[in-house]
């Protein structure tokens, strides 16, 4: 009896398969949504509102040729280039900043350490909503308005503390031994950094770059107050305006964009799902 | 090397200029902009207080959305930690298949943030939508979820529980650090499986909840997507959270000073509730550390 317990801490003894009924159940009308979303996207318009099922009567891609090519002069091609032109510099300056940081934090000694590992846990907490409108007074002064720069720029200096705080985390669990012997090979701090911290590092860097790229594919807020000409929309906008711009929405092609749209943060979170859900585990923070 | 202090202090330069610049430059900004009237166009004027008298007297609509952002609070918050709790509790029974499950569920807090899911969310509440169809096939009325303000924020409510996910994997890590002894001694003593969970899961992972809660309290203080797309802040004002109200005189209206001064009550409010919570933890929080001194 000793020996089940050990296999199920506080486990139902021996009904495991009454609790698979309860998470296959839980993970059907969870997922059913996501499910149902992709079969109405080859749905008619009217069987999208009279058909629960999911599994559409005959597969009908038009309504993603339609949903594509948008009622704007631009199609989505343009709309995902531009994502993409915010999110793969934005990580690339995220995980530079991030990482130097992080290193600071966690192996040197220097004055106000203790002071400012405080302030950046705190601005984990502070509403960033309070931020926004002085933040758009600064980048209106600088004429950054109605670029990429305001959302890509503030990341190369390390103000996603979400991030610096996984990776000092991370690095706090890695022992010394290897950057002592580099050091007395005669590494300085940035060959050491290079050579032996980055490649340590490995699993929580591609925890940054997954969230950092899914986090910056879902932001609306940012594009909505900061870009203002349709060409420099990303999808987030482009789609929030596929439906605001007439009284009779398309549901179909709104739905099939929908649907292309979250390719890319599905894909990236199911490549790397392993790692990514570890890294959220360990720091735990952002919801 | 690691002892040479400005080595160290050159690495964490970007993130000191980025909080002095980003953060905090702001921060102290939006707090003097609240006690001015500023439209962008004339230079900001100095009205003192007067923002601030305003919405507490002579504005029913902040009001109310404060009341809506509070009822949103409430429900959402214990209801996606409460079932993160659930989940997690039953995910932590070693079962085959774990890693497909809390794949599974964890993926809805990955998307929830995006405009596509509010897009389906709008979609699955309408009149006609998968909600209602289900409702009609099990022969019951359908209810208008977008246009009965009694219904609408059980919407908004019901995403941010769905997104679960996050706070479901941090328990997940606390329940595995729970002794199994402690299960197994309960075992030989008769408890029963719901009495483990309340009188050994619980206590011990109060510090998780406690942060789970806090977090997911700052959270919901500042959903936008959700009421923004799939309500609008309808029907009747009845999920116009105040998130959305600072965006609309901010950013829709240009009344910054009246915006600026709404974020910061917004900010007291998640601040105080915060400090109340901290201080209230000392009650029911404990640390594994202290167990034997509270004997």
């Amino acid at each position: 009896m000793s020996a089940h317990a050990k296999q199920s801490p506080g486990g139902e003894g021996g009904h495991p398969w009454l609790r698979y009924m309860a998470l296959v159940l839980v993970a059907l009308v969870m997922l059913y949504p996501l499910i149902w979303l992709i079969g109405a996207s080859f749905k008619s318009n009217g069987e999208i509102f009279t058909e629960v099922g999911f599994w559409p009567q005959r597969f009908d891609f038009s309504a993603y040729a339609k949903g594509w090519k948008t009622s704007t002069e631009y199609t989505f091609a343009t709309y995902f280039l531009n994502s993409f032109l915010i999110t793969i510099p934005r990580i690339i300056v995220t995980v530079i900043s991030c990482v130097l940081v992080a290193y600071a934090f966690a192996r040197f000694e220097f004055w106000g350490k203790k002071i400012l590992f405080s302030i950046m846990v705190g601005t984990m907490m502070l509403p960033l909503i309070v931020l926004r409108l002085p933040q758009y007074l600064v980048f209106r002064e600088l004429g950054w308005l109605d670029s990429y720069l305001p959302l890509v720029v503030p990341s190369a200096f390390a103000t996603d503390t979400f991030f610096i705080f996984m990776l000092v985390q991370f690095l706090k669990g890695i022992p010394r031994d290897m950057e002592e012997a580099a050091q007395i090979d005669g590494c300085n701090a940035l060959q050491l950094l290079w050579h032996i911290i980055v490649p340590l590092l490995k699993p929580a860097i591609v925890s940054v770059i997954v969230f950092q790229f899914i986090w910056t594919m879902n932001d609306f807020m940012g594009p909505l107050i900061y870009l203002a000409s349709v060409e420099k929309y990303p999808v987030s906008l482009a789609l929030k305006m596929s439906i605001g711009a007439t009284e009779e929405v398309e549901w179909a092609n709104v739905i099939a964009i929908s649907v292309v749209a979250l390719i890319p943060s599905v894909a990236v979170f199911f490549a790397a799902q392993k790692h990514f859900i570890e890294g959220a585990t360990s720091s735990g923070v952002k919801g | 090397m690691y002892e040479n202090k400005r080595l160290g202090f050159l690495f964490v330069l970007p993130f000191v200029l980025g909080v002095l610049l980003f953060k905090l430059f702001p921060f102290v900004m939006s707090f003097a902009l609240s006690f001015t009237q500023y439209d962008l166009i004339d230079p900001p004027q100095f009205v003192g207080l007067e923002n601030y008298r305003e919405l507490a007297l002579d504005d029913p609509l902040f009001r109310k959305s404060l009341g809506v952002t509070l009822l949103f609070a409430v429900l959402a918050v214990p209801l996606r930690v409460g079932f993160a709790l659930f989940i997690a509790h039953v995910l932590n029974f070693r079962l085959r298949g774990i890693n497909f499950f809390r794949a599974a569920f964890y993926l809805p807090s990955i998307l929830g943030g995006s405009i596509a899911v509010a897009v389906l969310w709008r979609f699955i509440f309408a009149k006609h939508g998968l909600v209602n169809l289900l409702l009609t096939q099990a022969g019951l009325e359908p209810i208008a979820w977008l246009a009965d303000e009694h219904y609408s924020m059980w919407t908004i409510v019901l995403l941010f529980t769905w997104q679960f996910g996050s706070a479901m994997v941090i328990f997940l890590a606390a329940l595995q650090n729970v002794p199994v002894s402690l299960y197994e001694a309960a075992e030989c003593d008769g408890a029963s499986k719901l009495q483990q969970f309340w009188s050994i899961t619980v206590p011990l992972i109060t510090p998780v909840i406690f942060f789970n809660m806090i977090m997911q309290m700052v959270h919901a203080f500042q959903e936008f997507n959700g009421p923004y797309m799939i309500t609008e802040g309808g029907p009747l004002s009845s999920t116009y959270v105040l998130a959305l109200y600072i965006y609309d005189q901010s950013f829709r209206f240009f009344n910054l000073g009246y915006g600026a001064a709404l974020s910061w009550v917004l900010f007291a409010l998640v601040a105080s509730l915060s400090a109340i919570s901290f201080w209230s933890s000392k009650y029911w929080v404990f640390y594994a550390g202290e167990k034997e001194q509270r004997k």
